[in-house]
């Protein structure tokens, strides 16, 4: 009998694809198991790939790290198609249509700090957004939008500067 | 060692945040001060709206010394005004929950006894929210 096998054809972009992605999985699942004081504040650890990834290979390989990260970690997590899963997704959305308007801006005067900060307040209204109109529909929400965007400034900067940091030792 | 001199080195011009950085930062920080303001307005009330029912007993200034007894149905609830803040000092209720809220002193916060149906509600220079009907 013939051994049927599928080759699938790839290309030098697909692998770089796929080892970020496996990277920013890595550091997904790290996160994970990390107790948080307050549920819902987290650091964010792997956006610092997708931010690299955005300035080495280009938005769209940015964009296909960010959303097969949430994709594979919720499989690796059994999260998939949870509530957990929905606010990644639509966190991890929103801060890709912010990175993909902060990256306009002028090179010269915006680094990857500003880019981490636009991603992380993103990332937190995508987030309150879904928990306001699908899961906590009540104005009791308002309450905690301070804390997550305190959280979002602080560790979007932190995200950023390394971020900042890795750029500048590859170069 | 090459690597120790380079990490000591930290006035590398690249690593530090550009013009447009710190722009983002401060409008950042200020977004967040603003944000704690407006959701999280610790503001001292300065008057109190007594409701017993569905009516309105009174607004009194919060700046007195006062004690008030307002008749329910089962009885009479005992409030008391003192220097910008108030509580119910006794109520005929049976679980007392209103008494144990114990002192209230910031615009929005609410204290209810319902088996008497007497509320307290503390109002700022502006009202935040409009939440009681009965």
């Amino acid at each position: 009998m013939t051994r049927s096998t599928i080759n699938i054809s790839t290309t030098v972009e697909d692998h770089h694809i796929a080892k970020l992605t496996a990277l920013a999985i890595g550091l997904h699942i790290i996160e994970a198991v990390i107790p948080s004081p307050l549920p819902g504040v987290k650091p964010g650890i792997a956006n610092i790939v997708t931010l690299y990834v955005l300035y080495e290979y280009g938005f769209a390989t940015a964009a296909w790290v960010s959303l097969l990260r949430v994709f594979a970690s919720s499989l690796l997590l059994g999260h998939f198609l949870s509530p957990t899963f929905v606010l990644s997704l639509s966190g991890a959305i929103c801060s890709l249509a912010a990175l993909y308007l902060a990256q306009q801006l002028p090179k010269k005067y915006f680094s990857a700090i500003t880019l981490s900060i636009c991603a992380a307040f993103a990332h937190i209204a995508g987030q309150l957004l879904v928990v306001r109109l699908w899961l906590i529909p009540q104005t009791g929400v308002i309450y905690l939008i301070p804390i997550f965007a305190l959280a979002a400034l602080i560790f979007g900067l932190i995200n950023g500067l390394i971020t900042a940091k890795l750029i500048e030792q590859k170069s | 060692m090459s690597r120790l001199t380079y990490s000591s080195n930290t006035s590398n011009p690249r690593l530090k945040p550009l013009l447009g950085d710190w722009l983002v930062i401060i409008i950042s920080i200020f977004a967040v001060i603003f944000m704690f303001q407006q959701f999280w307005s610790f503001e001292h009330a300065s008057q109190l709206r007594i409701r017993q029912g569905n009516k309105i007993i009174g607004t009194y200034d919060l700046n007195q010394t006062r004690e008030l007894h307002i008749k329910g149905p089962i009885g009479e609830s005992i409030i008391i005004i003192n220097q910008g803040k108030v509580r119910f000092k006794q109520s005929p209720c049976h679980n007392q929950y209103c008494v144990h809220q114990g002192w209230l002193s910031h615009a929005g916060e609410v204290a209810i006894c319902l088996p008497n149906q007497v509320s307290l509600q503390l109002l700022g220079a502006k009202n935040t929210y409009d939440s009681l009907n009965y």
